[in-house]
């Protein structure tokens, strides 16, 4: 048995959690919005993705695999960031329970928008998605994970991001202190939804066959998992709760019974962590740091 | 050359009652202005109406001749009028230059694209403003905090952070919404320092709402006194103190003096 086959496909998926985790954790845990429709980005950019590939430009994808893999990546990405402007102008006036409603919703309705159009599949699904540059796709995975942690990294560390964290920190005062809050609202919504296109479409390659059931509801309350246990307004706690939540079904794989279960295991440890741990992994971690500091102080 | 500040016959009603009556306010630049009232007058709705948060039922707000109703918060912040909070509204978890910097957004002067990449003028233009934060904070001696959570800080400084962080906005009116709650004497003595200071060295005018009389008359060169929303007096500090409509609205009236605390 080649662990590799086993493996590279894992590894994979993880990067493109990580990028769904990091995208999420820009419009709730850095603008503190509360938005659990993901999924419905994450298919826009799968779907478009995959229609950009198989139906768009099939020479071109024949001949350049790697140029059109960007590109049809960047359709996805561009698709959902589109939607999530949409989707966010007239949503971001609701605020947090109604906020959340409201993107459930949204996602249901991008799911069941797909599974009744003809033109990528309907409730047939869309197959046929060539693995455009074979065995180089892992590294181009990799790259725009990593890409995609850089730029979220550097925007965060700029006026703009200052801005968006303020609007979390105190909405009123932001305002008052010349901030757009509707504009950076909407940025940061827009943002998180073209890295979840992103995301999305590395996976329409990646798997080569795609359905509206691979993005229903869990795969957002999913998210919102890595998100949480990792600690919101985090990036580091993104990639960690990713890289959790990706791999606790795989460490669950010895024993049936436990994988069966493990929706129940997911939301066991959702209760547990926002009872003891609401800051997350990376709350834990700066409150470890901090009571070192103060002991050695 | 018309008032920095000119609101007229300002009203808003919520629903039935009118919060605010028809309230004629006039500020010339670089004055130090006070309005006062018992709890509940309707001076906090005032800097809500100044400063975009509420939308006032009719009257103008004219700043330098311009009129500024209906504008958004923000936009207002941008005209020249910067606020504090009664209840201290800082950006808790960010440092505090990181709450300056927030005021500092507007005159960032980078593109996002320059932001993304490091490149341009991102790199110069941030050590600007940090400077100029730092600069602000060590004109209220807060330089030593700046790095510390804003949360972190007693209740006294986070108060000076406010107004640090108004100032960072270069504005042309700073509303005050009672800076002095919940200090002590010498405290707010220190702050009746700093509030001319800030006055003098960023050459500004300022409207203060207090409800601590020590600190109002002590400098404050003109008064406006609200009761149930309209204006019932204005003038010098000496002539506020003796007026009978003032007394009667701090004191209750009606029993000529004789009513007991």
């Amino acid at each position: 048995m080649n662990y590799l086959d086993y493996l590279i496909p894992l590894l994979q998926l993880l990067c493109m959690n990580v990028i769904l985790a990091a995208s999420l954790n820009v419009i709730n845990g850095y603008c503190g919005l509360f938005s659990i429709g993901h999924a419905g980005f994450f298919a826009i950019g799968a779907y478009a993705a995959a229609a950009g590939s198989k139906l768009l430009m099939p020479e071109f994808a024949a001949a350049q695999p790697a140029l059109a893999l960007i590109a049809c990546v960047m359709i996805g990405a561009a698709a959902a960031g589109l939607a999530g402007l949409v989707v966010g102008i007239p949503c971001l006036r609701l605020t947090g329970d109604y906020l959340a409603i409201a993107t459930v919703g949204f996602g249901e309705i991008i799911r069941i928008v797909l599974l009744n159009t003809e033109a990528v599949g309907a409730s047939r699904g869309f197959p046929g998605i060539v693995l455009l540059t074979g065995k180089w796709f892992p590294l181009w995975v990799l790259l725009f994970t990593v890409g995609s942690l850089y730029f979220i990294h550097r925007l965060m560390r700029s006026s703009t991001g200052r801005a968006i964290l303020s609007i979390r920190e105190d909405e009123i005062a932001a305002r008052s202190m010349g901030i757009n809050v509707r504009f950076y609202k909407t940025f940061a919504f827009v943002v998180g939804a073209f890295f979840a296109g992103l995301s999305g479409g590395f996976f329409a390659h990646h798997s080569q066959f795609i359905h509206p059931s691979n993005f229903n509801f869990m795969i957002s309350v999913m998210v919102l998992l890595m998100i949480v246990v990792g600690g919101m307004g985090s990036q580091m706690g993104a990639v960690l709760g990713a890289i959790i939540v990706t791999l606790l079904p795989e460490a669950l794989r010895f024993s049936e019974t436990l994988s069966s279960i493990r929706m129940l295991i997911f939301g066991l440890i959702m209760i547990l962590v926002v009872l003891w741990q609401p800051q997350g992994l990376m709350g834990f971690y700066r409150k470890l740091f901090a009571t070192r500091k103060a002991e050695h102080a | 050359m018309s008032a920095l500040l000119d609101i007229a016959a300002l009203t808003i009603r919520f629903g039935g009652l009118v919060a605010v009556n028809r309230v004629d306010i006039k500020i010339e630049k670089g004055e130090l202005v006070g309005l006062i009232g018992p709890n509940g007058a309707g001076k906090t709705t005032c800097f809500n109406m100044l400063t975009g948060v509420y939308e006032p039922t009719s009257g103008t707000i004219c700043l330098e001749g311009k009129n500024i109703n209906g504008l958004a918060p923000h936009q207002i912040c941008s005209k020249g009028v910067a606020r504090t909070f009664q209840n201290i509204r800082l950006f808790k978890s960010m440092t505090v230059l990181e709450n300056l910097l927030v005021s500092l957004h507007r005159e960032r002067g980078y593109s996002l694209a320059e932001a993304l990449f490091g490149l341009g003028r991102f790199g110069k233009r941030e050590q600007e403003m940090r400077t100029k934060a730092m600069e602000i904070l060590r004109m209220l001696g807060l330089d030593h905090r700046a790095h510390l959570p804003a949360s972190s800080l007693p209740y006294g400084e986070q108060r000076k952070v406010e107004i640090a962080r108004a100032l960072a906005t270069s504005p042309k009116l700073l509303l005050l919404d009672e800076p002095a709650a919940g200090m002590n004497p010498s405290e707010t003595a220190q702050l009746a320092k700093d509030i001319q200071k800030i006055r003098k060295d960023f050459d500004i005018t300022v409207l203060l709402i207090e409800h601590d009389m020590s600190l109002v008359m002590k400098i404050c060169e003109r008064i406006y006194v609200l009761d149930y929303g309209q204006l019932i007096a204005q003038g010098k500090p000496e002539e506020i103190k003796r007026d009978p409509r003032v007394i009667e609205a701090y004191l209750g009236g009606g029993l000529g003096g004789e009513q007991h605390a």
